[in-house]
């Protein structure tokens, strides 16, 4: 199983999850350059954090026309698992690869903390290693995470269980004060119909040591990994 | 030459918005301040984007309009969250 992390003008956790996956996923992986159409020998594909752009725009924006998008539509569209952390979910969110948007957050700041996120959903290819309602303790990095969609796509995601993680505090519970951004229903990642696309705003790729405060993000690189070989 | 190409550059003048139903956090901070400032007549501001794009030469009106209404929605706008407006000025 072979994974990609694809590198845009902008990019900063590109690195992280490239560790990530050689480290603890143990698996081959490579950098793909923006530029690049060629995804034909990965298995799953991470779109990583950053400032694609310098956020130009809108956050997301402009990486959506690079060349490397046209693949990653086709690549998803056949199946294969695509990973959206952060910058990535905004860049999945414009691409359209995803429903809603991600605007400023509620009270505008940049927020880099850590934060508590319920699992909600594990029937998913990155989430079958995880318990639904366990907690997650994972730093997030953003301005613009402050999840909006309409009504009816609010509606869809419930119906189909597509919101795969909200913000919480330490109990898991949703309150007021545990949502950083201002997010609808407190979502923190949600999935496409076909569940083969994720977009998450906290940082698995950065909760995976111990020695830099978590190492719970690695379930979910777990469960990837784990789709991948039951697939093979 | 034909007449009808025109002798000025088309420009289009497209304004990017928030809709309505979307928070939008930077216009209450400023609002928030102008208020402070005593702009008692105030009572909201929201904040949007301006873009000025300058067509090539022989740019009729209507290609002008149409090229920037695509570009708008397609690109300068995210029709999720923002509304836009294009007006063509010579």
């Amino acid at each position: 199983m072979k994974f990609g992390v694809i590198v845009f003008p902008g990019s900063n956790c590109d690195h992280d999850a490239y560790h990530v996956i050689s480290k603890h996923v143990g698996q081959p992986v490579d950098f793909i350059w923006h530029r690049e159409t060629d995804l034909s020998t990965y298995d799953a594909v991470i779109i990583p954090g950053g400032f694609s752009y310098g956020d130009y725009l809108r956050a997301g924006a402009l990486a959506r026309f690079s060349p490397v998008m046209n693949s990653v539509k086709e690549f998803a569209a056949k199946g294969n698992l695509v990973l959206g952390i952060c910058n990535g979910f905004q860049i999945l969110c414009e691409a359209g690869l995803l429903p809603g948007a991600l605007i400023r957050n509620r009270d505008l700041h940049f927020i880099c903390d850590y934060v508590d996120v319920r699992v909600e959903n594990t029937d998913t290819p990155f989430t079958h290693e995880l318990k639904v309602g366990s907690v997650l303790r994972m730093p997030i990095a953003h301005a613009e995470g402050n999840y909006v969609c309409d009504d009816d796509t609010f509606a869809e995601l419930q119906r189909d269980r597509r919101i795969i993680m909200r913000y919480c505090d330490a109990n898991g519970e949703t309150t007021e004060a545990s949502n950083p951004n201002g997010s609808r229903d407190h979502i923190a990642g949600i999935c496409n119909r076909a569940r083969n696309v994720m977009g998450l705003m906290p940082h698995p790729e950065r909760a995976c040591e111990d020695l830099l405060g978590s190492s719970d993000g690695r379930e979910v690189f777990r469960s990837l990994a784990g789709t991948l070989a039951a697939a093979a | 030459m034909s007449l009808a190409v025109p002798k000025h550059k088309m420009k289009a003048k497209v304004y990017v918005t928030l809709k309505p139903s979307v928070l939008d956090p930077q216009g209450k901070a400023i609002k928030h301040s102008v208020q402070l400032l005593g702009f008692e007549s105030v009572s909201d501001i929201r904040q949007g984007k301006y873009f000025e794009v300058a067509m090539g030469n022989g740019v009729t009106e209507e290609k002008a309009r149409d090229e920037a209404t695509r570009l708008a929605h397609e690109v300068l706008s995210n029709p999720i969250i923002e509304d836009f407006r294009v007006e063509i000025e010579e």
